[in-house]
C-alpha cells in the first residue's frame, strides 16, 4: 500500500473511532451540564445497548426492532438508575457521586459478565456491499452510518435546546437551577430526563459499533474513559468542544495505532487525559465555548 | 478509656492465637490477604478520611511494590530484604513527583486523574514485555528472608504480615493525635478554615498522598514475596476500587475502619466465589463486582459514615465524633 493511502486509511479508521467518542463524550457532557454529575456508568449503557442488541438479533428479531427495544430497554435504565442512586443521593457532595456512579458501573459490568459470559460477540453491518473507495482507502459501510448517528444527534440535541419548550427549561435549570424552579421547571425531572436520554444515546452508539468491534461485557469501560478524554479536551462542559475532542482523539489513536504500535492506543487516550488534566483543566478546545449547551 | 485498654490487647492476642488454634491454609491465606489488604486501606483511608482526597488509582502502588520486589530479586538478583524496602521507596517517590501537580486538581479532576494514572500504570506492567514479563507476569520470585528468617510457610507469613500491620496502626494512631493528625483532621472538616489557621494544606496533602503509596508499596513487596508470582491482573482498575470500597466500609477516619472494610470485602467475596456458582452454574470470571458496586452505591447513599460507626468500641475515640464520611467541599 502507498503510505498516501495508509494514511488516509487511517483517518478514516480515526474518524470512525472518534465519531463513537464524541457520541458518548455527547451524553456525557450533556448530562454533566444539566446535573453536575459526571456518569462513569456511561461507557456501561454502550456495552449493555450492544449486548441486548445483539441476543435478540440472535433470537430472530429483525435488526430494526432489536435496535429499538434495545435502546428502550437502555434508557430505561438509564431513569431507573438516575431514581435509585442519584435522585436518593442528592444533596451529596460531588465525590460521593462520583464513587456512586462508579459503583454503579462495576455493577452493570458484572451483570454483563453473568449475563454474557467473556465470549466475544458481533452484529451483521446494517447495510450490505463492500467497502467504499475514496482516494486509495477503503471506508466500511458501517463507518457512514456511524457518521449519521453523530451528525442526526448532533443536530437533534440542537434542534431541542433552541427550539423546543422542554429544551429551553433545560437550558434555563443549567443557567440558574433556582431560578428555573421559580418559574416551575422541575430539575429533578430533567435529571431524570438526562439520564434516560444518555441511556438511550450510549445504547445506540454501542448498537451501531457492534458490527465492527469486539462486543464485549468489559468494552463499555474503554469506551466510556475515551469518552471522558473526548469530553476533557473539550472543557468538560463544551458540546461542540466534546466532539471535536472526540474526533480528534480518535485520529491521534489511529495513527499512532497504525504508525507507533497498537499496544500504545489505550495509553494515548491516557496520557491526553492526564496532560490536558494537569496543564490545561479547564479543556484545549477554549476559543469554542462561549455557550455551556 | 479502660475498655479500650482492655479491647485492643485481647484483640490482639486472640488473631495472633489463630494459626494455633486452626490448621486451615485456606483460612491462613485468607487472612493473609486481609492484612495485606489492610496495609493499603490504612493509607487511603488517611488519604480520604483526614486529608479529604480520594484516589482510583492506588492499585497501581500496589502493583509497582509487587512489581519492584519481582523485577529486582528474579532480575537483578537483590537480596530480598533490600528489595522490600525498595518496593515501598519507589511507589513513594512516584507519588511525590505526580502528587504536586495531582492534588491541586478538585474533585472531580482527582478521581479521573488517579484512575488514569492507576490505568496507565496497569498498561505498562502489561505491555512491559522483558521488563514486566508481558500479561503472563514474573514467576520464580525468592522467599524473603529476614537474616537467618526464611519466610517461606504460610504460618510464618501470616505472623509477618500482621507484626508489620500493628506496627503501622500503633505508628498511625499515634499520628493522628499529633499535631499533624489534628492538621489533616481540620483540612477534612474545612480546607479554608485550616489555611487560615496557618495549616500549609497543600504540603500535608502531599505527605498523606506519598504515605498512602508508601503503604500501598509495601503490601505490594509483601504480596510479591508471598505468592512467588505477579501478573497485572491483579493491579487493575476493579481492584483500586475495591480500595476504595474497603476504606468505606469501614468508616473513614476510624481505627479498626480499614481493618473491618478489608475483612468485609475479602471475606464477602470468598462467600459470592463459593456462593454463586451454586445458584447459578458455568458462572466465572469477576462477578462479585456487581455486589461490590451495589454495596458501594447504598453505603454511598444511606451511610456514607461506613459501618465502622455502627459499633461504639469500633470508634476511635469516645470523645470523636463517628467518622463523618467523605467530607463535602466547601461552600
Amino acid at each position: 500500500m502507498h503510505i498516501a493511502d495508509q494514511l488516509l486509511q487511517l483517518l478514516f479508521t480515526g474518524l470512525t473511532l472518534g465519531s463513537i467518542y464524541s457520541l458518548i463524550a455527547l451524553a456525557l457532557v450533556t448530562t454533566f451540564n444539566i446535573t453536575g454529575i459526571l456518569n462513569l456508568a456511561q461507557g456501561e449503557f454502550v456495552a449493555l445497548g450492544a449486548l441486548l442488541a445483539v441476543s435478540m438479533y440472535a433470537a430472530g428479531m429483525p435488526m430494526a426492532a432489536a435496535f429499538t427495544v434495545s435502546v428502550l430497554l437502555v434508557a430505561m435504565l438509564g431513569g431507573f438508575l438516575e431514581r435509585f442512586a442519584i435522585h436518593t443521593a442528592r444533596g451529596a457532595s460531588g465525590l460521593t457521586l462520583i464513587i456512586i456512579t462508579i459503583g454503579l458501573s462495576i455493577s452493570l459490568r458484572g451483570l454483563a459478565l453473568l449475563i454474557w459470559g467473556t465470549e466475544t460477540y458481533s452484529l451483521p453491518a446494517f447495510s450490505k456491499g463492500g467497502p467504499l473507495f475514496i482516494g486509495g482507502a477503503a471506508v466500511n459501510p458501517q463507518s457512514l452510518w456511524i457518521f449519521g448517528l453523530t451528525a442526526i444527534t448532533l443536530a437533534g440535541l440542537y434542534a431541542f435546546f433552541e427550539l423546543t419548550y422542554w429544551g429551553k427549561a433545560v437550558k434555563a435549570s443549567v443557567i440558574n437551577r433556582a431560578a428555573a424552579r421559580l418559574v416551575g421547571i422541575n430539575p429533578h425531572t430533567v435529571s431524570f430526563l438526562a439520564f434516560t436520554a444518555s441511556g438511550a444515546l450510549g445504547a445506540a452508539a454501542g448498537i451501531f459499533i457492534a458490527p465492527i468491534t469486539m462486543t464485549t461485557y468489559d468494552m463499555g469501560f474503554m469506551l466510556g474513559l475515551k469518552g471522558f478524554v473526548a469530553a476533557v479536551i473539550g472543557g468538560l462542559s463544551n458540546v461542540g468542544g466534546a466532539v471535536l475532542g472526540g474526533i480528534l482523539l480518535g485520529i491521534l489513536e489511529s495513527y499512532s495505532a497504525g504508525l507507533i504500535s497498537s499496544g500504545l492506543k489505550d495509553a494515548i487516550a491516557i496520557i491526553i487525559l492526564l496532560a490536558v488534566l494537569l496543564i490545561r483543566p479547564e479543556g484545549i478546545i477554549g476559543a469554542i465555548r462561549e455557550r455551556k449547551i | 478509656m479502660w475498655k479500650k485498654a482492655i479491647l485492643r490487647p485481647a484483640a490482639v492476642l486472640l488473631l495472633f492465637a489463630v494459626p494455633l488454634l486452626i490448621k486451615s491454609n485456606y483460612l491462613l491465606s485468607i487472612l493473609i490477604v486481609i492484612g495485606l489488604y489492610t496495609i493499603i486501606v490504612q493509607g487511603l483511608g488517611i488519604l480520604m478520611g483526614y486529608a479529604g482526597q480520594v484516589s482510583f488509582g492506588h492499585a497501581a502502588f500496589f502493583g509497582l511494590g509487587g512489581y519492584t520486589v519481582a523485577i529486582l530479586t528474579t532480575r537483578f538478583h537483590w537480596p530480598t530484604v533490600l528489595a522490600l524496602p525498595a518496593a515501598a521507596l519507589l511507589p513513594g517517590v512516584i507519588a511525590a513527583i505526580i502528587g504536586r501537580p495531582t492534588l491541586k486538581l478538585r474533585e472531580l479532576y482527582l478521581a479521573l486523574a488517579t484512575l488514569g494514572f492507576g490505568i496507565l500504570v496497569h498498561i505498562a506492567f502489561t505491555e512491559g514485555k522483558e521488563l514486566t514479563g508481558g500479561p503472563s507476569g514474573i514467576t520464580g520470585i525468592p522467599y524473603l528472608s529476614i537474616g537467618g528468617l526464611t519466610f517461606d510457610s504460610d504460618i510464618k507469613f501470616f505472623y509477618l504480615v500482621w507484626i508489620t500491620l500493628f506496627l503501622i496502626l500503633a505508628g498511625i494512631n499515634n499520628l493522628v493525635r499529633s499535631r499533624v493528625g489534628r492538621a489533616l483532621r481540620a483540612i477534612s472538616e474545612s480546607e479554608h478554615a485550616a489555611e487560615n489557621a496557618g495549616i500549609d494544606t497543600a504540603k500535608l496533602k502531599l505527605q498523606a498522598f506519598i504515605f498512602s503509596a508508601l503503604l500501598a508499596g509495601l503490601a505490594g513487596g509483601l504480596y510479591a514475596f508471598y505468592v512467588t508470582f505477579i501478573s497485572p491482573s491483579p493491579f487493575g482498575f476493579h481492584a483500586s476500587v475495591q480500595f476504595v470500597l474497603m476504606a468505606v466500609i469501614g468508616g473513614l477516619g476510624t481505627f479498626w475502619g480499614p481493618l473491618l472494610g478489608a475483612a468485609v470485602v475479602v471475606t464477602l467475596g470468598e462467600f459470592l466465589r463459593w456462593a454463586v456458582p451454586l445458584v447459578i452454574p458455568g458462572a466465572g470470571g469477576e462477578y462479585q463486582i456487581i455486589f461490590f458496586g451495589l454495596i458501594l452505591v447504598l453505603l454511598m447513599i444511606f451511610r456514607p459514615e461506613g459501618l465502622g460507626a455502627l459499633g461504639k468500641c469500633l470508634k476511635l475515640s469516645p470523645e470523636k465524633m463517628p467518622g463523618t464520611g467523605i467530607p463535602s467541599k466547601d461552600i
